[in-house]
C-alpha cells in the first residue's frame, strides 16, 4: 500500500508519477498536502516538487499522445473532483503500457472518463466566456467576478486577451480567490485584498463604478425583457441553458433598474 | 435622454424578435488591430431568453416604419404600433457598450424600409462601416439585405459584415403574392444570387492573392415561415435543399409562425407550431450532417413529417431491410444512419473499435439511445432483441413501451389538439 502527498501543482502530480515508476513503487492513493487521511496507509511517501522530474514524465506523453490528449490531462487537474490524482496516474500508466497511442480507446474506463471531464471543463470554459459580465468602474477597469465549478481560469486567458485587446480588465474567481488580469499589455494572475471585494457575492462597492454603468445594465434588461416571445415561453429549456447558480453574475437576472 | 432611447430600444427589439437567426459563428475575423472584438471560430449564447432561444447578438431593427403591408409582419404598414427609429450614434454606442461588458458577440441589423431600398440599405451599410472603420470594432456583424437594394450596396455590405442574409420567409411564390403582395421571389432571388456569387468571387482572388478583401466570410443564411401559409414539409425541404446546392447557403432558418396579426389570409392558430419546427429542424440536420438527400426524408407518399418521431427514426422504420447494422463493422455513413446514434457517438464508435470489439454496454457508455438504435443494430453478430419486429411495433415499443415518458412537448401540443379538437 503506496500512499503518496504532493503540493497540489500540477508539476507536484507529475513528479509524483515520475517517482512511481523510478521506485516501481504503485500508488493506491495520491493527494494533496495537508489533506491526507493518516494512518491507513503502510508507507505514505510526500514528494517534494521538482521540475526537471515532471518535465520528463510531460515529454514521455507528449511523445505518446496528441496535443489535445496531453491537455485533456491537464483539465483533469484543472476539474479538481475527488479522485482525480489516481485518475490521470491510471491514464498515464494505460499510455506508458502500450506501443499505441491509447487516447481512442473509449473501451477503458479511464479514457471515456478523463474525456468526459475534458468536455465537462470545457463546458464550464464556454459558459464563462458566455456569462461573464463586466462592469466599468470609474478608473476604466471592466471588472468580473465568477465562481466557476471547476478552476477554468486559466484557460480564459487567450479568449478574453484576444477580445479586449483594447480595454483594461480583471476577472476574479471568488471561491479561489485569484484573478487574471490584463494592463493593456500583459495578463498576469493576481491576489487580491479581501477587502476589495464582497467575499460572498464578490460585488465591488458600488461607488467605484462608472457614471453610465447603471445605464448600460439597465439598457441590456430592457433588451432581454423584450427579446422574449411570449408565446413560446419554455422554462425547462431556458434552464437547461442557463442553470440558476449562473444567475448571480447575470445583468438580465438582476432586479430591474430605472 | 435616457428614456427616450429605452423606450426605441424596447420597441425596436419587439420588432425584430421574430427573426431567429442568431448565429454568431464561422467569422474569421480576428483582433489584429488592438481594436476592440474578435470574431473567429466558435459562436457564443451569452443569454438565453425565457422561451429558451439563444441570445447572441444585438437584435434590433434600425426602424421599424415600413412602406410595406406584408400580412405576416408585425411591422406592416397598416399594424396600429408605436413606431421608431435609431439614429446611427445610438446603434454605434449601443453595440460597442454592450460588447465591451461581454452581453453580446456583434450585431444582428435589420429594418422596415422607409423610402426605399437603397435609402435603407445604404444606412445599414453606413452603421456597419462605421463600427468597423471609426471604432476598430471586430465583433459579429449580421446584415439584413433589404429586397431590391442595388447590386453596389450590397458589394458593400459584404466588406463590412460577416454574414448576410436575404428572408424568403414564405415557401412559395403564390404564399408570397397572397400575403406580401408588393414583394416577388425575384426580388428575394436576385440578392441572394449576388451574394452567392461575391461569396465565390472573393474566395477565388484569395486563392491567388491573400490580401483580397474577405466577402461575409460567414457566408449567407435565410428564413423560412413554418404555418402561416399552406406548404407542407416536403415543399419547405425540398426548397431549402436547393437553397444548399443553387446558393451556397450556410443556414436556413426556420421560424414556427407566432401570430401576430389577425388576418383573413392567415391561420388562426392556438400556438407556435412548435414541435413541427422543430422536426423540420432535424429535418434540415439529417440534410447537412448526415448524408440525407430531401426524397430519403419526404416524399410523394409521406410529404409531411411525422410529429410523434424524429425524422430519421421514420426513415428508419420505412426502409428496416437496410437493417440490421453491424456495429463493429459498418461504414462510418451506414452508423450515422442508425436512429439513436448521433454523429460524436458514431465517431466514437468508428475510433474505439479499432481496439477492442464493442458491445451493447460500450453503445451506452458512448451515450447511444438504445431506446432506439436497439431495434436496428448488431453487436458482434448478435440482436439486442430476440425477435424480428415490424415497423409499426417497433414504433409503438418506442413512443409507448417499457415505461418510456414521452416527449413532454409532445404531450403538450397532443393536449392542446384534444382541447382544440
Amino acid at each position: 500500500m503506496h500512499y503518496y502527498t504532493y503540493d497540489g501543482s500540477f508539476e507536484g502530480l507529475l513528479s509524483v508519477i515520475f517517482e512511481v515508476y523510478e521506485h516501481k513503487a504503485w500508488p493506491d492513493k495520491i493527494d494533496k498536502q495537508g489533506q491526507e487521511q493518516p494512518g491507513i496507509f503502510a508507507s505514505s511517501h510526500h514528494v517534494l516538487t521538482d521540475e526537471a522530474k515532471a518535465a520528463r514524465v510531460w515529454n514521455g506523453l507528449q511523445k505518446k499522445l496528441s496535443e489535445s490528449a496531453c491537455t485533456d490531462l491537464y483539465k483533469t487537474y484543472l476539474w479538481e473532483q475527488p479522485g482525480f490524482e489516481m485518475l490521470i496516474f491510471r491514464y498515464v500508466e494505460l499510455v506508458f503500457a502500450s506501443k499505441t497511442n491509447i487516447e481512442e480507446n473509449f473501451a477503458e474506463d479511464c479514457v471515456r472518463h478523463i474525456s468526459q471531464i475534458s468536455k465537462q471543463i470545457f463546458r464550464e470554459k464556454h459558459r464563462m466566456e458566455a456569462f461573464i459580465r463586466f462592469q466599468k468602474t470609474e478608473d476604466g477597469l471592466f471588472y468580473a467576478t465568477i465562481s466557476p465549478d471547476f478552476n477554468v481560469l486559466p484557460l480564459l486567458k487567450t479568449h478574453f486577451q484576444k477580445r479586449y485587446a483594447d480595454q483594461a480588465w480583471l476577472i476574479y474567481d471568488v471561491k479561489r480567490r485569484y484573478g487574471l488580469h490584463y494592463d493593456l499589455e500583459n495578463v498576469s494572475f493576481i491576489c487580491l485584498e479581501e477587502a476589495t471585494v464582497h467575499a460572498k457575492t464578490g460585488a465591488s462597492p458600488a461607488n467605484i463604478l462608472s457614471e453610465k454603468e447603471p445605464l448600460y445594465e439597465m439598457l441590456w434588461q430592457t433588451y432581454f425583457d423584450h427579446v422574449n416571445i411570449p408565446e413560446r415561453k419554455n422554462k425547462k429549456l431556458h434552464l437547461r441553458h442557463m442553470p440558476v447558480r449562473y444567475w448571480k453574475y447575470l445583468t438580465e437576472k438582476q432586479a430591474r433598474l430605472q | 435622454m435616457n428614456e427616450r432611447i429605452q423606450e426605441k430600444l424596447k420597441i425596436l427589439a419587439d420588432a425584430a424578435k421574430y427573426d431567429v437567426s442568431c448565429s454568431s459563428s464561422g467569422g474569421k475575423r480576428k483582433n489584429s488591430n488592438k481594436g476592440l472584438g474578435n470574431a473567429e471560430g466558435m459562436g457564443i449564447c451569452h443569454s438565453y431568453t425565457e422561451d429558451g432561444r439563444c441570445v447572441s447578438l444585438l437584435k434590433i431593427l434600425l426602424t421599424n416604419f415600413c412602406i410595406y403591408d406584408c400580412a405576416y409582419c408585425v411591422t406592416r404598414k397598416s399594424n396600429d404600433i408605436k413606431r421608431a427609429a435609431f439614429t446611427i450614434e445610438e446603434v454605434v454606442d449601443l453595440t460597442i457598450n454592450f460588447y465591451r461588458r461581454n452581453y453580446i458577440e456583434g450585431l444582428f441589423l435589420s429594418s422596415g424600409i422607409f423610402k426605399n431600398a437603397d435609402y435603407t440599405m445604404e444606412r445599414l451599410v453606413r452603421i456597419a462601416k462605421k463600427l468597423r472603420t471609426e471604432h476598430k470594432f471586430n465583433g459579429y456583424i449580421h446584415l439584413k439585405t433589404i429586397p431590391g437594394a442595388s447590386e453596389e450596396l450590397i458589394k458593400e455590405a459584404g466588406l463590412y459584415a460577416d454574414r448576410l442574409s436575404v428572408n424568403i420567409e414564405l415557401p412559395s411564390e403564390v404564399s408570397l403574392k397572397n400575403l406580401a403582395p408588393e414583394k416577388n421571389y425575384a426580388e428575394i432571388l436576385t440578392p441572394m444570387g449576388n451574394i452567392s456569387d461575391q461569396l465565390q468571387l472573393s474566395k477565388d482572388e484569395r486563392k491567388l492573392f491573400k490580401a483580397a478583401p474577405a466577402f461575409a466570410p460567414a457566408g449567407q443564411s435565410t428564413q423560412l415561415i413554418i404555418g402561416a401559409s399552406k406548404e407542407n414539409d416536403q415543399q419547405i425541404l425540398t426548397l431549402s435543399s436547393n437553397l444548399y446546392n443553387s446558393y451556397n447557403l450556410k443556414r436556413v432558418y426556420y421560424s414556427g409562425y407566432v401570430p401576430v396579426s389577425e388576418d383573413s389570409r392567415l391561420p388562426s392558430l392556438v400556438n407556435p407550431p412548435i414541435i413541427r419546427e422543430n422536426r423540420v429542424y432535424q429535418a434540415d440536420w439529417l440534410m447537412r450532417f448526415y448524408g440525407f438527400q430531401v426524397n430519403e426524408i419526404v416524399d410523394d407518399q409521406n410529404p409531411d413529417l411525422d410529429l410523434e418521431i424524429d425524422p430519421k427514426l421514420a426513415w428508419g422504420l420505412r426502409n428496416l431491410s437496410v437493417f440490421p447494422v453491424e456495429i463493429n463493422t459498418a461504414d462510418y455513413e451506414l452508423i450515422l444512419r442508425v436512429p439513436g446514434i448521433g454523429v460524436k457517438s458514431a465517431k466514437k464508435i468508428v475510433a474505439a473499435r479499432r481496439f477492442a470489439p464493442l458491445s451493447l454496454e460500450h453503445l451506452h457508455k458512448f451515450g447511444v439511445v438504445l431506446k432506439r438504435a436497439r431495434y436496428f443494430i448488431t453487436c458482434k453478430g448478435q440482436s439486442p432483441e430476440s425477435k424480428d419486429f415490424t415497423a409499426e411495433i417497433i414504433r409503438r415499443r418506442i413512443l409507448f413501451g417499457e415505461g418510456s415518458v414521452r416527449n413532454a412537448l409532445v404531450k403538450q401540443q397532443l393536449s392542446l389538439f384534444a382541447m382544440a379538437g
